[in-house]
């Protein structure tokens, strides 16, 4: 029971801290509206029907926990319960749709940074020229970008997920080339000679000793661009017209000062970041200890 | 049978080119060795022991002088598979058995599968690890380790052994157990084998030559011919005779010593 606690004791405390100080700011920020109000209907406040209202408003500047709470619960489980969990004012079909080009997008830009990071480590030339272009991708805004990857795929009569997948993939190659290329150079000097006094082709070597020695680098990688995946996803579907998505949610909520609803899709976001990546981690814990490569 | 040596070493030199100009690792050196010999190299760090080994498997090129492995070049030594090398770590693979680790060199050989069986049961029986094919690396003691790699570079058949101070990581007990094994095992496959180590007693209890080398510039200044018998118990270090070659090895790395002095 106290070994329970030390271990769920530090995260309750800071869930806390965090609920504490998010009330705390949805008082201070919407207390001014609030005043407002009641200005100009000519009543005073009493501090319990300030902070009343500063938690009931229906466009706060910072909406309260439990107003985000009840939105995403009536945008999933309510409509779930009513069976319409895939109708277009669900975030469940929202984030499905972001989910969608995220994986796509993710698949993608893994087998671009895994290829990238072979080409790298196998050939002087990709060796000398590849990484600095790599690496200047990275500094161009995503949101620059963005739109001409649309245009220029829709001009080849590409539209529909595919774009939002790309765009997905050009966020999340980079963490797994840069990961890849050290994991696959992680073998050192001895493990190499060892391959060579058996004259082992460069085949050989990259399938028995280069690959599963990459494998923590890998996981890592993959970590960091799944969640750079699903930010691509959603920046994706703002140039696409904002039509579905969890970034079509946030961009609508912005647009009518919805904040209720763009917190919800914040968190759904988050929440969905969360899961995959804790997803890769469970995967990466497994196949670690099976390889006898866990830390 | 003919009478040539297995590895031939004449006027041997490799140079490193470093930013703080030349080193000469490997001088002039000039040795044969035969076919069942039991050589070791000893020397302090930097007389080039490691590097002759390493010349001779092919895994540095020398700058000069000439040298052949089974009568060909290191190349095409190597390439022909004719010696198997022990690093001074075991280097197992944690993601692969014991039995995978010693598979691992016959898969990329190209050995069947029912090869691959036959050898890792005589291999592992060779070492004392019989039961432990289906282990992982991590299951086993340091020195267990250090077997299992020797199996594995004996998996494959090779005529030499060349061990580049296999037990310097561990301790004496189990050195002393592994230099036993080590013989036992050189006896009942005859073996050319090559050992570099630091340890005059290990040196001289394992050789019938030692050859004693010292840095700057890395060369060989005494060759010595062990006068004990084949069989070898471990008592034999007390002997006289094993004190007499022991003291000679001494004399020889103090003699290579004495500019440092």
């Amino acid at each position: 029971m106290a070994a329970l606690w030390y271990r769920v004791g530090p995260v309750i405390a800071v869930v806390i801290a965090i609920f504490v100080l998010w009330y705390a700011g949805a008082v201070a920020l919407n207390s001014a509206w609030a005043h407002d109000k009641a200005k100009r209907a000519g009543v005073e406040l009493t501090t319990s029907e300030l902070i009343a209202d500063t938690m009931s408003q229906k466009k706060p500047k910072l909406p309260a926990p439990h107003q985000v709470g009840a939105e995403i619960w009536k945008t999933t489980g309510a409509m779930v319960a009513r069976g319409k969990a895939f109708s277009k004012r669900s975030l469940i079909y929202h984030s499905w749709i972001t989910l969608s080009s995220t994986l796509l997008g993710f698949a993608m830009g893994t087998a671009l940074g895994i290829a990238l990071a072979v080409g790298i480590v196998y050939n002087r030339t990709m060796d000398m020229s590849v990484m600095p272009w790599v690496i200047a991708s990275q500094t161009i805004p995503i949101l620059a970008i963005a739109p001409m990857i649309i245009v220029v795929l829709n001009a080849v009569g590409i539209s529909g997920l595919i774009p939002k997948a790309v765009i997905s993939m050009y966020l999340s190659f980079f963490p797994v080339v840069v990961g890849m290329v050290k994991g696959l150079r992680s073998p050192d000097h001895m493990q190499l000679d060892q391959m060579k006094t058996w004259n082992a082709n460069a085949s050989q070597e990259f399938w028995k000793l280069r690959l599963p020695s990459s494998m923590p680098f890998l996981f890592t990688s993959l970590k960091v661009a799944m969640a750079a995946s699903l930010v691509g996803a959603i920046v994706g579907e703002l140039p696409t017209g904002a039509v579905a998505g969890l970034g079509a949610r946030l961009l609508g909520g912005s647009y009518y000062g919805q904040t209720i609803q763009i917190w919800s899709a914040l968190l759904v976001a988050a929440a969905l970041a969360a899961a995959l990546v804790g997803l890769i981690g469970w995967i990466q814990n497994i196949v670690l200890k099976r390889m006898g490569m866990a830390r | 049978m003919t009478n040539d040596p297995v590895i031939s070493a004449k006027n041997l030199s490799l140079t490193f080119q470093t930013n703080d100009g030349p080193v000469h690792a490997l001088k002039d050196v000039t040795l044969d060795i035969n076919k069942g010999d039991f050589v070791s190299f000893i020397g302090p760090s930097g007389c080039g022991k490691t590097t002759f080994l390493r010349v001779m498997a092919d895994l540095e090129k020398p700058t000069a002088g000439e040298i052949t492995v089974n009568g060909v070049s290191p190349e095409e030594a190597r390439k022909a598979r004719a010696y198997g090398y022990v690093f001074q770590h075991a280097g197992l693979y944690p993601w692969r058995t014991i039995g995978g680790n010693i598979r691992l060199p016959l898969e990329i050989m190209g050995v069947s599968k029912d090869e691959q069986d036959a050898a890792v049961k005589e291999v592992l029986e060779l070492v004392h690890l019989d039961n432990f094919e289906n282990k992982f690396p991590w299951q086993l003691s340091g020195g267990m380790q250090q077997r299992a790699s020797i199996a594995r570079a004996l998996a494959f058949h090779a005529d030499i052994l060349l061990m580049d101070e296999p037990f310097g990581a561990l301790d004496e007990i189990v050195r002393d157990h592994l230099n036993e094994q080590v013989l036992e095992l050189w006896a009942r496959t005859n073996k050319t084998i090559g050992f570099v180590t630091h340890s005059i007693p290990e040196a001289v209890y394992l050789s019938t030559k030692i050859v004693v080398m010292s840095p700057r510039p890395g060369r060989i200044t005494d060759v010595i011919e062990s006068t004990l018998p084949k069989e070898r118990p471990l008592e034999i270090r007390d002997t006289p005779e094993f004190i007499e070659i022991a003291h000679r090895v001494r004399d020889g790395l103090r003699a290579g010593h004495e500019d440092d002095a």
